[in-house]
């Protein structure tokens, strides 16, 4: 919407009708609760009817509603564009490490990759992840470059891009909002002013089943949901509602949710995944990592032919693991022959027949 | 000098944001100084002093704490050129949500803190729509979900914004304020200029130390709210 779309609207156009067009103008009046103007009059028209002290109190002027009004349109619009074609790939030009030797980096990393990053606590990586929320011209202290699409952002595109470019998801992060499931995503999805609300809420709780190893229905808390189903529901919203082309993953742990399933669903959303990981199935799974040491980049590995093949390999002792957590889980007996049944051999389960507690 | 008005509610987090981004100025040289507005207590000149960074601490007691800060801010910025400043940041909570520090001409920054609950925005009225940053921070611990509708409600309390992230324990994200603080237009006096918005009305009998209750002591600037049973 231009300028002059917005003026027209202010002027000439019927509060009704804009609330129509425009569902989320509606929010920008209820913030204030004036949810009662006359809905026949135009924006222009009914200002004059809300009394001074009462926007004063708001911090408001007349002027400064409407100011504010057009400001909030466009940035609205504006996030209606999904910024996650805005980004193909994303390239980190080394800068030094912090002895200030240099850090031999060019690494281009394009949507659907997965590159990881690892390295000991405190050896840089947030640093790293850092400089590409900001998208560093060799201005930062580690002297980096982030190009997008290969080329350096110029400073409408960084102030455009800046704030969304990064979602992130990691072990320390809770739910903090006491609503159902199904309110939780609505309220996400409205934000983002998607257009079938209902069907999107829909996709991501059967996307998040899918993930968890445990299911779980729309109408409990998001706060009553156990570890794996909270990581499973985050994820999935982060693949199918964040406009973030750029999912900054800190480990996703072991624990009731399959994760090979879930960094398939964000490599088909196409997201730049940059996943900070120790967990050798997780880690191969990347299409390469990076070492970091003493704040810099010191080696990029590309994962090879032969990492792939013990990939599965581990795949398939995780997968194991995962069926004797069931087992747990159903309350059988893990007194099988280990080796024969990590060697392929399906386990002779016996019933938890001993249990004399009641 | 340049002046910055940091505000925000208490807890939020604004300390710790600008203590990330005062190590990031004074890695390139720029001398940057506090001065903390608080109303009874407060240690953070503490915090400011373990990293060298010279600070004042101004206690406004049984004061309006914004009537006090304007009434101090002048001198204050003379106090900041004697000391030989670059960039002197004022800080201060907003208490009441009907207060902002906020001046003309003067960069604008409030912190915010994703835990607040995703009302705040609506509620803490002018430190946040008068802000020209507002700064999100303890991004960390909540979901991306509730971080993007957050920011979203941000928008809709003050859209023309520039909103930051900040992770005031790694300081991830403060380079970006730190950048923008820099390009700040510089403040030589604030003699005659502005407040962005007027402060809270207050003055009754109760703002000049009246403690009885009753309508026979209210007197001044009073607003009665409406208990009718209709």
């Amino acid at each position: 919407m231009n300028n002059r779309e917005i003026k027209e609207l202010i002027i000439s156009t019927p509060l009704s009708e804009l609330f129509a067009k425009y569902p989320y103008t509606m929010n920008y009046f209820s913030a204030i609760r004036v949810e009662i103007l006359n809905k026949q009059r135009t924006l222009a028209q009914a200002v004059k009817d809300i009394p001074e002290e009462y926007l004063e109190d708001y911090g408001l002027t007349s002027e400064l509603f409407i100011s504010n009004f057009v400001s909030f349109i466009d940035q609205m619009e504006n996030d209606k564009q999904p910024a996650e074609n805005l980004v193909e790939s994303i390239t980190i030009i080394g800068g030094h490490d912090k002895f200030g030797d240099p850090e031999k980096a060019n690494i281009k990393i394009r949507r659907g990759e997965i590159t990881c990053i690892v390295g000991p606590t405190g050896s840089g990586k947030s640093r790293l992840l850092g400089d590409i929320e900001c998208l560093a011209q060799a201005d930062t202290p580690t002297g980096r470059t982030i190009l997008l699409n290969g080329l350096p952002p110029d400073d409408e595109h960084r102030f455009s891009v800046e704030s969304r470019l990064i979602a992130q998801l990691s072990q320390n992060m809770n739910f903090v909002m006491d609503l159902t499931v199904v309110d939780f995503i609505t309220m996400h999805a409205e934000s983002r002013m998607v257009e079938n609300v209902p069907l999107v809420v829909k996709n991501v709780i059967d996307c998040a089943n899918e993930l968890a190893g445990e299911k779980f229905t729309g109408n409990v808390t998001v706060t009553q949901l156990s570890g794996g189903q909270s990581r499973a529901l985050m994820i999935a919203d982060t693949a199918l509602l964040s406009r973030s082309p750029v999912i900054l993953i800190d480990e996703i742990e072991n624990a009731g949710i399959d994760r090979k399933k879930a960094l398939e669903l964000l490599v088909k959303k196409e997201k730049i995944i940059l996943m900070s990981t120790h967990d050798p199935m997780l880690a191969l799974l990347g299409n390469r990592r990076l070492v970091i040491k003493n704040g810099g980049i010191a080696r990029v590995i590309e994962t090879t032919p032969a990492e792939r093949d013990n990939l599965n390999k581990i795949e398939r002792i995780d997968n194991k693991i995962m069926e004797l957590r069931g087992f747990l889980r159903s309350g059988e007996i893990i007194d099988f022959d280990i080796d024969q049944f990590f060697s392929d051999q399906p386990p002779v389960l016996h019933e938890a027949n001993n249990f004399s507690g009641f | 000098m340049k002046l910055i008005t940091v505000s925000g509610p208490p807890s939020s987090g604004k300390t710790s944001v600008i203590l990330k981004t005062i190590e990031l100025l004074s890695s390139e040289g720029f001398k940057t100084g506090v001065i903390k507005f608080d109303c009874l207590s407060s240690y953070d000149n503490l915090l400011y002093e373990e990293k060298g960074v010279p600070v004042k601490v101004g206690l406004s007691g049984n004061l309006c704490p914004d009537h006090f800060f304007i009434t101090n801010i002048e001198d204050g910025l003379n106090w900041g050129v004697k000391k030989g400043l670059d960039l002197l940041i004022s800080e201060s909570a907003g208490l009441c949500n009907r207060c902002s520090p906020h001046i003309k001409k003067v960069l604008a920054v409030c912190v915010i803190d994703n835990l607040a609950g995703i009302n705040t925005p609506q509620k803490i009225g002018p430190m946040l729509k008068f802000a020209d940053i507002v700064v999100i921070t303890k991004g960390d611990i909540v979901s991306q979900a509730e971080r993007e509708v957050f920011s979203h409600r941000v928008k809709q309390a003050n859209p023309v914004a520039h909103i930051l992230f900040i992770n005031g324990i790694t300081g991830q994200g403060a380079f970006g304020l730190a950048k923008r603080l820099k390009k700040a237009t510089s403040t030589e006096t604030l003699l005659d200029n502005h407040l962005r918005f007027s402060m809270p009305s207050a003055l009754c009998s109760y703002c000049i130390g009246q403690t009885r209750i009753g309508k026979d002591y209210q007197m001044g600037s009073v607003r009665k709210m409406n208990f009718s049973l209709e």
